[in-house]
């Protein structure tokens, strides 16, 4: 079941790319999903990161402190966003936001007949249904990735100019994140970005094609494109960690 | 897949079912179906329910894969590429229509899909077709916001945007009342005359299928019980077709006989 399920993945994977060509003519239905994906998510991202990136500070703040390295927290905040918790949490956020979405979504539509309608009509389901998810999803989550990315800073640098234990100024904090975070590690978390959406988009788009059932196989279409992603996502990550590791 | 938006006013093609075989989970559905429907004919399939009329449809419009037997759409075998190169059209049982979609966006959707038209023709043809079932003045609303009545007429409007060269209707006249049921009779007849399309139509609508039938065939069981003109399936001795095709409610006299 489980080779089953990978090679129907690459299967998709595959018509998805062959029907890149058509992007431009579907840039209509791109736009509605760039919204959904990008915009509709904006506020959660912002929050999540926010806090993320201060609970950071808080948590290795006075312990830094207690070393004698607290200048390192800028530095430490800004990499562990960049490269790790950046992309991981945001593709976490968006499995459960946009994946749980597209599942549903393409998963009522089979059971209610809607893409054999599409068939019918000559109209290709993954050209209609995948393709503007996919490009959507690709151009969204590097940027919404770089966004949380700069949000955590930012929560970083309130907490650890604000709580007492730490006492850093915001040139302390930006400065070592300067020193420690370059170019390289903003891309580092955009490469994975853009595979975690990847992971997003195929594991939901083909869990949701292949619903089975009424409504209560939607609801486990949906369970499992989340849980699916997830796990698929973190095992991904550490292998793109360690093929990124030298960077 | 190739566009065949472009390819309007070709006549009905022909359609042809040889020894068809299907089964889900190991319970046969049809056992060994043959048809043969000629271009321009406006054939009607009847038969019981669960007797495997919208299974046969399914299978002529490529959305099943038989387990024995072919089925041929103008003359070809029917697989994407058939599909691509011919109009074919089906006007679902439950309507099928897009929920997320709009009146307007579900009836002009192959059009927009296949731009081969403008916007303003696109808007104008997808009027016509609405006034058509009777629906303008719904062109904003969701499917979820209109009755059963109406979603069977919007999808029978997006089918005939198509202008196809075949189309199958499956049951198009349920949820409908007579006058609708007469107007949409009457459409199947037009698109026929017009464009010469080729109509297999599943009905239970006796009225329907002896108004527009050239030739009718009574499923059973996942079997032909007959094939005919009207007027030869109304002469039929087969008992299991007399049943189906006389069959009326008695409730008087069973009440009398209380």
């Amino acid at each position: 079941m489980f080779y089953k399920d990978i090679g129907e993945l690459l299967v998709l994977f595959w018509k998805t790319l062959q029907e890149l060509p058509q992007a431009w003519r579907h840039r209509r239905k791109i736009f509605e999903q760039l919204f959904e994906i990008g915009n509709a998510s904006l506020f959660m991202v912002g929050l999540l990161s926010l806090f993320i990136g201060g609970v950071l500070a808080l948590q290795t703040g006075p312990v830094f402190k207690d070393r004698g390295v607290v200048s390192f927290v800028g530095g430490m905040v800004g990499l562990a966003m960049a490269k790790e918790l950046g992309p991981v949490m945001m593709a976490i956020l968006i499995a459960g936001r946009v994946g749980s979405a597209m599942a549903a979504e393409i998963g009522s539509m089979l059971i209610f007949q809607e893409i054999d309608a599409l068939k019918t009509m000559n109209i290709n389901p993954v050209r209609f249904l995948v393709l503007p998810r996919f490009v959507a999803i690709a151009i969204a989550m590097p940027c919404l990735v770089v966004l949380a990315t700069l949000v955590g800073w930012m929560g970083g640098a309130i907490v650890s100019v604000a709580n007492s234990e730490i006492a850093l100024t915001f040139d302390g904090y930006f400065n070592s994140l300067k020193d420690m975070v370059g170019p390289l590690d903003m891309l580092n978390g955009s490469i994975k970005s853009l595979v975690f959406s990847q992971i997003i988009v195929f594991v939901s788009c083909h869990q949701g094609l292949n619903t089975r059932g009424g409504p209560r196989g939607v609801g486990r279409s949906v369970t499992k494109a989340v849980v699916n992603s997830i796990i698929l996502i973190l095992i991904a990550d550490y292998f793109l960690t360690r093929i990124m590791i030298k960077w | 897949m190739v566009n065949s938006a472009n390819k309007t006013g070709a006549a009905g093609i022909s359609a042809e079912v040889r020894n068809l075989r299907k089964q889900f989970d190991g319970e046969p559905v049809l056992r060994g179906i043959n048809l043969n429907v000629q271009p321009g004919e406006i054939f009607v399939i009847m038969g019981p329910s669960g007797s495997g009329k919208s299974v046969l449809l399914r299978h002529i419009i490529g959305l099943e894969t038989p387990d024995s037997g072919e089925v041929f759409v103008g003359g070809k075998p029917v697989s994407d590429a058939v599909l691509s190169e011919f109009r074919l059209a089906m006007v679902f049982q439950s309507g099928a229509l897009l929920n997320s979609f709009t009146v307007t966006e579900n009836v002009g959707l192959y059009l927009t899909e296949h731009q081969t038209k403008s916007e303003s023709e696109i808007k104008k043809i997808v009027a016509e077709k609405l006034e058509l079932v009777g629906l303008t003045g719904h062109e904003d609303r969701l499917p979820s916001e209109l009755s059963g009545g109406m979603k069977k007429r919007v999808a029978i409007a997006r089918a005939l945007v198509i202008e196809p060269q075949l189309m199958l209707y499956d049951e198009p006249t349920s949820e409908l009342d007579p006058v609708m049921a007469a107007t949409i009779g009457h459409e199947i007849s037009r698109l026929r005359q017009r464009t010469g399309t080729t109509s297999i139509v599943v009905t239970h609508d006796r009225d329907l299928a002896f108004g527009i039938a050239d030739r009718m065939a009574l499923i059973h069981e996942g079997q032909i019980r007959c094939v005919g003109t009207p007027a030869e399936i109304r002469t039929q001795t087969d008992p299991i077709v007399n049943d189906f095709l006389n069959a009326e409610f008695s409730l008087k006299r069973k009440t009398k006989s209380l």
